[in-house]
């Protein structure tokens, strides 16, 4: 039963994934000044979107650990971590894919742009900081207060077109994107938020199978 | 060493390091960073330099004003004006502007304003808006990049 429900969920996300994206490719109308290269939008927005909430998940599981002292936070938080980076290096490399062609540059140390490298660098910092500290419990009372702290950078980031000047241009919203651009936006956005779950739940499993197994061998040879 | 010494030299150890941190970051939002992180200046903030404005590398940002590009695609030279509403400043450019290059774009420029003559660029970069259309009936969309290719 475990089974089908772990397989059953796979297929829907990775098939949801892909009808998202055909729709957003072949259904959805090309934009008349990019071409098809809007298109782009549908995977750099879902990526950018679901890392902040991969961020959230660290975040708050930081908080519920300091307060429950309960391992299974920080094993949640840990797999976010991990999979709010892999996100992150997605939107910045989707965003200087799709920068070439549009602004006719790859890269610019705008705010935006230098805000979101140095979102990446934190959480990875904070994934190595993490593999630093050799004591279980000790890991986890310290990575706690640092998931806190860095998520500071994700509304900074946010913010940061509006704040100040920058290259990238500020949020889109649906009144100045056409309504079929909408549509295939939020169809990728929620077939994002399917992977983002099933990959944080896979690593989040994997995390605690891996102590497990630490555990034993640990008690085996003391 | 004993434990209760050393655990207590690890808190005072992460509390610096922690007070670095919140203080890099709040010296990045409240501080006077404001003045450094400007990313572009408008040509209106150029020009009240005076003096100061010229022969220094700078960001210019603006819109392309209507009506004045001049394009030479055998010496690849680009001339247009950059304009922010109230003020402009004509731009010299010797490379392939993006494809996304036209008339009421926004655009940032590298460069240096010369005192002989116009804002040479170094580079052009185009500053697309949050809007986003499909093509109007009967129109096509634009194919970035077909016509390098020929």
């Amino acid at each position: 039963m475990k089974k089908i429900f772990q397989y059953g969920s796979l297929i829907v996300a990775i098939g949801f994934f892909i009808f998202a994206q055909w729709w957003g490719l072949f259904r959805s109308p090309p934009d008349a000044q990019m071409g098809e290269v809007q298109k782009l939008m549908y995977v750099h927005v879902p990526a950018a979107w679901n890392s902040f909430i991969a961020y959230s998940i660290v975040f708050i599981s930081s908080i519920l650990y300091l307060v429950r002292k309960k391992m299974f936070w920080d094993h949640l938080a840990a797999s976010s971590a991990e999979v709010g980076c892999v996100l992150t290096a997605l939107t910045l490399s989707l965003g200087s894919i799709w920068g070439r062609p549009t602004w006719g540059v790859w890269w610019t140390w705008d705010a935006r742009l230098t805000t979101t490298a140095i979102l990446l660098f934190l959480y990875v910092g904070y994934l190595a900081f993490r593999a630093f500290v050799d004591d279980r419990e000790k890991r986890a009372r310290l990575s706690a207060p640092l998931g806190l702290l860095i998520f500071l950078n994700v509304p900074i980031v946010y913010f940061s077109v509006k704040w100040w000047r920058t290259l990238h241009q500020v949020q889109s919203s649906p009144s100045t994107v056409d309504p079929q651009m909408v549509l295939s936006l939020r169809l990728n956005a929620v077939a994002f938020l399917f992977i983002l779950i099933l990959f944080i739940y896979y690593r989040f499993h994997l995390s605690r199978l891996k102590e497990k197994i630490e555990n034993q061998i640990m008690g085996e040879i003391q | 060493m004993s434990d209760l010494k050393k655990q207590k030299k690890n808190w005072v150890s992460l509390g610096f390091a922690l007070a670095i941190i919140v203080g890099g970051l709040s010296y990045l939002i409240f501080g006077k960073l404001e003045k450094n992180i400007v990313y572009f200046v408008t040509p209106t903030e150029l020009l009240a330099k005076g003096d100061l404005a010229y022969d220094k590398p700078v960001r210019l940002g603006g819109t392309v004003k209507k009506g004045s590009i001049q394009w030479d695609a055998e010496r690849v030279s680009l001339k247009f004006l950059l304009s922010d509403g109230s003020k402009e400043i004509s731009i010299v450019s010797y490379e392939t502007p993006p494809q996304m290059f036209q008339e009421g774009m926004g655009v940032v420029v590298e460069g240096k304003l010369l005192k002989t003559s116009s804002f040479q660029a170094d580079r052009l970069m185009v500053k697309h808006s949050n809007e986003y259309h499909p093509p109007k009936e009967g129109e096509k969309p634009a194919i970035i990049y077909k016509e390098l290719v020929p």
